[in-house]
């Protein structure tokens, strides 16, 4: 479903501070499956991600989505690949402060020109089905780490993405919360979803949820494509 | 085409909500922008509404007025000249007028006198309510006058104008035709001067030549003159406004660009959100779009709404000394109101607009941050 093809990022190429973040991975990713990426800080997990999610370009390399090559995708289409295909779950949450619960949840729709009271129905039952009606017209400063966690990750849902890309999302959670989201990564499974999840907590690696691990390390696949 | 505007109508539903998160900077950046429309607006406004005032009043005025030159300045014209216009084909009718101004030193104002149809009988006068409100006058009280030989004579105030006609009528005073003379010292030979009617508008410049010619020592006022007279005084005070506050819009302007060049830290990092959930740029240039629309066209009819009862309520409380003119005797008056489409759509185009372009072209630049940024927390 996701293909990687000798995929190559560097930063600042040419200049005296050149940076390879990503050094030709190649890499196929089994739909409706867990998949975390394991690996130090600075070992290309963000960055893999981020190509992965349409939110950057390799340097070089073909990534393929759903049988679709979107490396030479102008912006336009990448980004409705990227608002279609894909659900963002990232470390600090990043939730819009000073609007409510589902506000935040909507967003991500707003462009596609839905009808609002169509978009809503579907926000709030995606905060039913985490537990949140009660603070769909709450601010987002109000909630607790839980909470946030969980709107965040229904609205990386609201536009029924396939897939789901969590970014470190244990990393402000203590222990009780992250076996929570856990859970929550197995319903989507169980709902059809791939999720891809990068960590380097072992609450997340070490789950029974997760069905399989790639390490990285200096922005290579450590060892044959697991560990 | 639904899906169309229903995308604009979500882009205006979050607009609103985030200018109500920066409720102190949007509320500042609202009252400026409102001024600035109410003071162009309010200047727009009431040029337009006196001209149209001067034109209604002007529209009972006589088609010609023939006035006597003597070295350049105005004299007595002879009533026998009405006899030679008489005989000239296409004029209608043609009479004398009697008026002139008297200077009264003691509240050193300058009142019109006339004489006409409606003058009162000889020993009395019609006042403007400026006259009376400045002598304290009453109906029934003595007002005194020096003749022109220095005579001191008293004329009884008979009746005060309306305050309805109070644009006209402030500085007026209907006198007798006896009295006027014996005040001025005009004989009975002359008048100040006469009126035609002409019958056929299209021939008014062809008379008003032959009675040059006829008469080299007269000149002949058109009433087309005079109104574009009144014009050109009103346009010209409006446009010194304008100008003046045409500075104050620039500078608006270049302020409504700075702010939107420098986007603060938490601007910058919304942005990078919606581009991570999946907003394009062109989605973000058009949230920056509404947010510079909706304060516009907030300022904008708040701006005029105000102006509107600045000059219709209020009578240019604000604007009275430089656009009503020097007098002591200021007309209080309520200005009917007329409002000239062409002339809202023109404010539009020179205040909405600038201010759009003015936010829309920093906001491009905020719009194509990176969406990786927002991975990395940066």
């Amino acid at each position: 479903m996701i293909q990687l093809l000798d995929v190559r990022k560097v930063f600042n190429a040419g200049r005296p501070n050149q940076f390879v973040a990503v050094d030709g991975i190649t890499l196929s990713i089994e739909p409706c499956r867990i998949t975390a990426l394991k690996g130090p800080s600075g070992s290309g997990k963000t960055t893999l991600l981020s190509m992965i999610g349409c939110m950057a370009r390799p340097t070089s390399g073909r990534i393929t989505v759903m049988n679709r090559e979107v490396t030479s995708l102008p912006e336009r289409f990448l980004t409705e690949v990227r608002r279609k295909t894909f659900g963002f779950v990232f470390q600090q949450f990043n939730l819009i402060k000073g609007i409510t619960v589902l506000e935040n949840v909507m967003l991500p729709a707003y462009p596609s020109g839905e009808r609002h009271a169509t978009l809503r129905r579907r926000a709030s039952a995606l905060l039913d089905l985490f537990d949140l009606s009660q603070k769909a017209s709450a601010r987002v400063e109000w909630l607790s780490g839980g909470e946030a966690q969980r709107t965040a990750i229904a609205r990386a849902l609201i536009n029924d993405p396939s897939v789901i890309i969590a970014d470190e999302p244990t990393g402000n959670l203590d222990s009780k919360l992250s076996q929570e989201f856990m859970e929550i990564l197995r319903r989507l499974r169980e709902n059809d979803k791939t999720v891809l999840v990068s960590s380097h907590d072992p609450i997340v690696f070490n789950s029974s949820v997760v069905e399989r691990v790639i390490c990285l390390r200096d922005g290579r696949i450590d060892g044959n494509g697991g560990c | 085409m639904q899906t169309w505007i229903q995308r604009q109508k979500n882009m205006i539903e979050f607009t609103l909500s985030s200018l109500l998160r920066r409720k102190r900077k949007n509320v500042a950046l609202v009252t400026v922008y409102t001024l600035v429309v109410f003071l162009l607006a309010s200047v727009i406004f009431f040029t337009y509404a006196i001209k149209r005032e001067a034109s209604l009043v002007l529209e009972g005025s006589p088609d010609m007025i023939v006035q006597r030159l003597i070295a350049g300045r105005q004299d007595p014209i002879p009533l026998s000249h009405l006899d030679k216009i008489k005989q000239i084909r296409g004029v209608r009718s043609a009479g004398s007028r009697l008026w002139g101004y008297y200077y009264d030193p003691v509240v050193g104002a300058n009142y019109t006198l006339m004489v006409s149809g409606e003058s009162p009988a000889e020993g009395s006068i019609t006042v403007g309510q400026g006259i009376a409100r400045t002598r304290l006058l009453d109906v029934g009280d003595e007002m005194e006058f020096k003749a022109h030989d220095g005579v001191i004579f008293n004329l009884s105030v008979q009746g005060i104008f309306s305050a309805k006609s109070e644009l006209v009528s402030s500085d007026l005073l209907l006198i007798s035709e006896s009295d006027f003379r014996k005040l001025f010292g005009l004989p009975r030979s002359h008048a100040t001067d006469l009126i035609l009617q002409v019958g056929n508008p299209r021939e008014q410049v062809t008379i008003a030549e032959k009675i040059a010619a006829l008469l080299p020592d007269t000149r002949i006022i058109l009433k087309e003159e005079l109104l574009r007279t009144y014009d050109t005084i009103f346009d010209w005070r409006g446009g010194l406004m304008l100008v003046i506050l045409f500075g104050a819009l620039l500078a608006f302007i270049i302020f409504a660009w700075d702010k939107a060049s420098g986007l603060s830290v938490e601007e910058k990092r919304e942005t990078g959100i919606l581009k991570a959930v999946g907003w394009e740029t062109s989605d973000v240039i058009l949230l920056k779009f509404w947010e510079g629309m909706v304060i516009s066209l907030t300022s904008f009819l708040a701006g005029l709404v105000l102006a509107y009862v600045h000059i219709f309520f209020t009578s240019a409380v604000f604007f009275e000394p430089v656009l009503k003119g020097w007098s002591v005797l200021y007309p209080k008056f309520r200005l009917i109101p007329f409002i000239n489409p062409y002339q809202i759509v023109t404010l539009f185009f020179l205040t909405v607009v600038p201010y759009t372009v003015a936010t829309i072209i920093p906001s491009w630049r905020a719009s194509t941050i990176d969406p990786d940024s927002v991975m990395r927390g940066s």
